[in-house]
Order: structure tokens, then sequence, then C-alpha cells
């Protein structure tokens, strides 16, 4: 989920809010089509399509419609609260007992459930790096990468930015979308309110990474700096929880760390500054 | 070549803030000309230059380049025909990609963008030769993200991306303006090597009267969205920047107003 909302909030340079949403309908698909009896491939590109559709229609309000990405992100976010109940047709559908993916690897290699969760999706993790990895190196990823950095530049270069920022809010929730429907399949339950927050989560994963790996330059490696990052978030959250922090009060936390980690690159410039005081460094 | 015919433009029409920039502008332009366009703040000359380059449309006339009608041809569309360098050194390169990322982006300027590999062997090759030719030191620093150059390499960079694909016609809004006038010369020279070289067609804005008068064959002043002086290469060797303001003040009947480009002459 991290990596998708790195591709908007970085490499194109909006604050995506459609992935609340986008999070949630891809758990809802994907618990949907398992109590149906799809396969497990099938729910899961289920949930990345439908994902994608919903940064699709974002991608379509802020350029045609000149919505600015923020509001389009949040009219997507909205509309999809009621699509969720639609698809799920109650709050909450438990999957508990059905085949997933990870009682697919557990067939495939004698392991406990954790276990396979944790190879599953490392395997998914490492796959993404590798397809996102290869994609921002050709063309159109550049183009991507250009739009974000210098819109008007690359419009001068012959590039449809509208097009290219309606494919990168695609393809970033369409991750998200996958995202939440291997949640949906940890947890056992695809339910419309586990979305709420994912942005926020995402963007603390982010920042953790960049912060931790401050000093990476390869792109690749910046990809798996983001996975680590999240990984740390969610070792953190563990921590105040264990440490007696209410369930009840985890948002706020939540809030609050995400804010600090979001001024955290603030203070480090600071404290650079104040270090290279007196000399000619600025 | 460039067929401009009877283009208008008013911003914010029907307001306090309305302002006609270009009044029923006409302006054909010769295949291989170098065309030098002068005149005061809001005379209309990047107005122009914009709209050829399809930022925004016009309101009435019509724009002819190279035999296409691209009158309400979206920018990205006509990008293939035409090559632009900024005043902002900031505005021509992606500051966070690398130089040779920059140069590949250019080098695909008009054309689809696929899923083939966004900088190949070949093209790096070439790149690293036209740097050679800057004279800048930049063909060793081929993997340095655009962000590290100075204004001048910068603008030299984007000289280059917009030559790479050959353009229709090249299009300079005031590109040396930003530079401290030894880097303008420098990169004004290059200008003027890269336009002779590959034979281009050129626009250039520039307020510089002295550099107006010494580059280009043609030489246009504009004034209150009209073109008030249409100089041609014979009457522009023989003219001094006082006469070019005598013929501006004859032609509408004001003095020059503008500190910038009395400032410099």
């Amino acid at each position: 989920m991290a990596l998708g909302i790195y591709i908007t909030y970085r490499l194109l340079e909006i604050s995506d809010l459609t992935v609340d949403g986008s999070f949630a309908t891809g758990g809802c698909v994907c618990a949907l089509l398992m109590v149906q009896g799809q396969s497990i491939a099938v729910c899961l590109l289920m949930a990345l399509i439908s994902g994608a559709i919903a940064g699709f229609v974002t991608g379509l309000l802020t350029t045609k419609f000149t919505i600015p990405p923020i509001l389009a992100g949040i009219l997507t976010q909205l509309g999809l609260y009621s699509i969720n109940l639609r698809i799920l047709g109650r709050a909450a559908q438990p999957v508990l007992k059905l085949p997933n993916i990870f009682t697919w690897a557990q067939s495939l290699v004698d392991m406990k459930l954790n276990t396979a969760i944790m190879w599953v999706g490392l395997a998914l993790v490492l796959i993404i790096i590798v397809i996102m990895y290869w994609f921002f190196g050709t063309e159109l990823g550049s183009a991507l990468r250009a739009t974000g950095s210098n819109e008007k530049m690359i419009r001068s270069l012959g590039v449809d930015t509208d097009g290219i920022k309606i494919l990168g809010l695609m393809l970033a929730n369409g991750l998200v979308g996958l995202s939440g429907a291997l949640v949906c399949q940890t947890q056992g339950s695809g339910s419309i309110s586990m979305g709420t927050g994912a942005i926020v989560i995402g963007l603390a994963s982010i920042i953790i990474g960049e912060v931790v790996f401050s000093k990476v330059i390869n792109f690749g490696l910046k990809l798996a700096g983001i996975v680590v990052g999240s990984c740390i978030y969610r070792i953190i959250i563990a921590f105040v929880l264990q440490m007696g922090l209410s369930t009840d009060d985890l948002k706020l936390f939540t809030a609050l760390f995400v804010a600090i980690c979001l001024y955290l690159p603030n203070i480090k410039g600071f404290i650079a500054g104040k270090s290279t005081k007196g000399g000619n460094a600025c | 070549m460039l067929d401009i015919k009877n283009l208008s433009k008013t911003f914010n029409p029907g307001t306090a803030t309305e302002n006609k920039v270009l009044d029923n502008v006409s302006l054909h332009i010769n295949p291989g000309d170098f065309v030098t366009v002068i005149g005061g703040n809001g005379a209309g000359k990047s107005t122009i230059l914009n709209m050829i380059a399809g930022v925004f449309p016009p309101d009435s006339g019509t724009i002819v380049l190279d035999g296409q009608d691209i009158t309400n041809l979206k920018e990205h569309k006509r990008a293939h025909l035409i090559g632009r360098v900024f005043q902002d050194p900031l505005m021509g390169t992606c500051a966070n990609m690398e130089i040779v990322e920059n140069l590949a982006l250019a080098n695909r300027r008009g054309q689809k963008r696929t899923l083939k590999w966004g900088v190949t062997k070949e093209e790096t090759e070439v790149f690293r030769e036209k740097l050679k030719e800057l004279d800048l030191g930049l063909e060793t620093r081929l993997s340095d993200k655009a962000g590290l150059l100075s204004g001048g390499q910068r603008q030299a960079l984007t000289l280059l991306m917009a030559s790479l694909q050959k353009p229709k016609i090249l299009l300079l809004d005031e590109h040396t303006a930003a530079l401290d006038p030894k880097t303008a010369a420098r990169v004004l020279a290059l200008t003027v090597s890269i336009i002779s070289d590959n034979n281009l067609t050129a626009l250039m804005i520039t307020h510089n009267m002295k550099d107006a008068l010494k580059y280009g064959n043609r030489l246009i002043m504009m004034n209150d969205g009209k073109i008030v002086l249409d100089i041609d290469n014979e009457q522009k060797q023989k003219l001094t920047v006082n006469d070019l303001l005598q013929l501006f003040e004859q032609a509408t009947g004001e003095e020059l107003s503008n500190d910038r480009v009395l400032l410099s002459k």
C-alpha cells in the first residue's frame, strides 16, 4: 500500500485521498468474491482492478474537471463509501474459513499460518518492487516521473500530462486495492471501514523509510526502504499497544506520530543548518 | 513556414483587469529565418510565443506551422513541431532527474511513450558527443541530477534538448535574461551556433536591443499588442540602438518607456 501511495505522493506530488476508499474497495471486492467461491487469483486481480477504477475516477475529476487533487480524492473516497456498502451489502463480511493466498501457500509448503503470511507478503512485495523498478525506467515511467517534477516542461516535450496523471493514480490505487484485499485475507474479514486512515499509515511508512534510508539513491532500494518503513511503523504501533495504549486512542496516536514524522526533515535541516553556521555553506 | 493571421487575445475579458494583449497580429516567417523580438513589458511578446506553443488558445485568428493549422491543437499534440527554451532556467529541465534522463525525455519529443527502456545505450553515446560540443564539461556528468547544474549550464542543456529532435521552429523566450552577463553571452553564442548548425527557424525574444540588432536576420518590435516595427536583414545591419529608439517613437508616437530595455542598451 505504501508503495502505491509513493507513486502519487512522491513521484506525482499529489496528495491522493482516494486511498482510504480504494483500500476498503479492494478489501470488499475481495471478500465478496471469496464468499462467491471465486479463485484466489481472481479475487486479488479484481481487487486490483477495482482500486484502479477508483484511481481513474479521481484522475478524471482532477484533470478533466480541474478539481484540486485533494478535493477530488475526498469526493471519490466519499462516493466509494456507498459503493463499498453496495458491494458487501452490509458493513462487514467475514471470510475466515475460506481458502486464501496464505492457506494456498501452506498447501504448497508445510508451514504455520504466520510464517506463510510473512513469506507470501515478502514475495509479493519483491515482485511489485521489481515491476515498479522496471516500469519507472521505461519511457512511460520516465514521463510519469517528469510529470511530477516539471509538468510544464514535459508537456512542451509532447507528453499528455492529464493522461499520465490518470495512469499514475490508477496504478497507485490499483496497488492500494490489492493490499486492501491482502489485509482482508489476513484479518479474515472485509469491512467498509477498513480503509480509514490508510493514507496516513502509507505516508508514515514513506516518511519513516526515507528518514531511515536518507542516503539511498538507487530507486529500487528506495522502494525497499519504504517497505522497511511500513514494518517499522507496525512495530512501533505494536509496541505502544503493548505499553498499554488503548486501541481507541490508536488513531489519535497515529495522527500525532505522522505529523511529527512529516516535521522531522525540517528538524534535521534545522540541526544541519546550525552546525554549519559560521561557515560559507548555505 | 510559420503563418500567423489576425491573432487576438484578451485576458480576463469583461472584468476590471481586462487586458488586450494581442490586437489583430499577423506575422509570416520564412524557413531558416532567425527573428529577434523586442518590446516593452506587456507588449505581447511572450503571449505570441505561448500561443504558437499552444499554452492557451487565441480568441480569434489562425496559426499555420509547416502547412498545418495548429490554431486549436493541444499543446502536447503540437510539441513535435516546436522546441522551446524558457526564461527561467528551472523551467526547462527536471531538477530531480539525471542529465541523461532529461535528454532522453527530449529525444522522444512528440513521440508516443512506450514501455521500452527510457534511456538506451546508443543514445547515451550520442548525448555524450553532443554534450562534448557544448564544451561545459557536462559529458562526464551524465548521471548527475540536472538540479545540480548552474543556471547557464541548465539553459545550455535545455537548448540542446530543444534541438535534439529538429523542431520546425525554435521558440526562445528571454532565455538569457536570468543569467549573469558573461554566462548570458556564452549561452547566446551557443544559441546562434545551434541555430546555424541545424539550420533552424527561430523566434527569439530579448530585452537587449544590442543583441536584437546583432543576431538574427530580421527584427520585429511590439507595443500594446501590435507589431509596430518589422525590419529586414539589410536595414537591420545599418541600425544602431539609438536609431531603433527613434524608429519606435516615430511608429508609436510615444517614447519607449521601459527601463529594462533602455538600461540594457
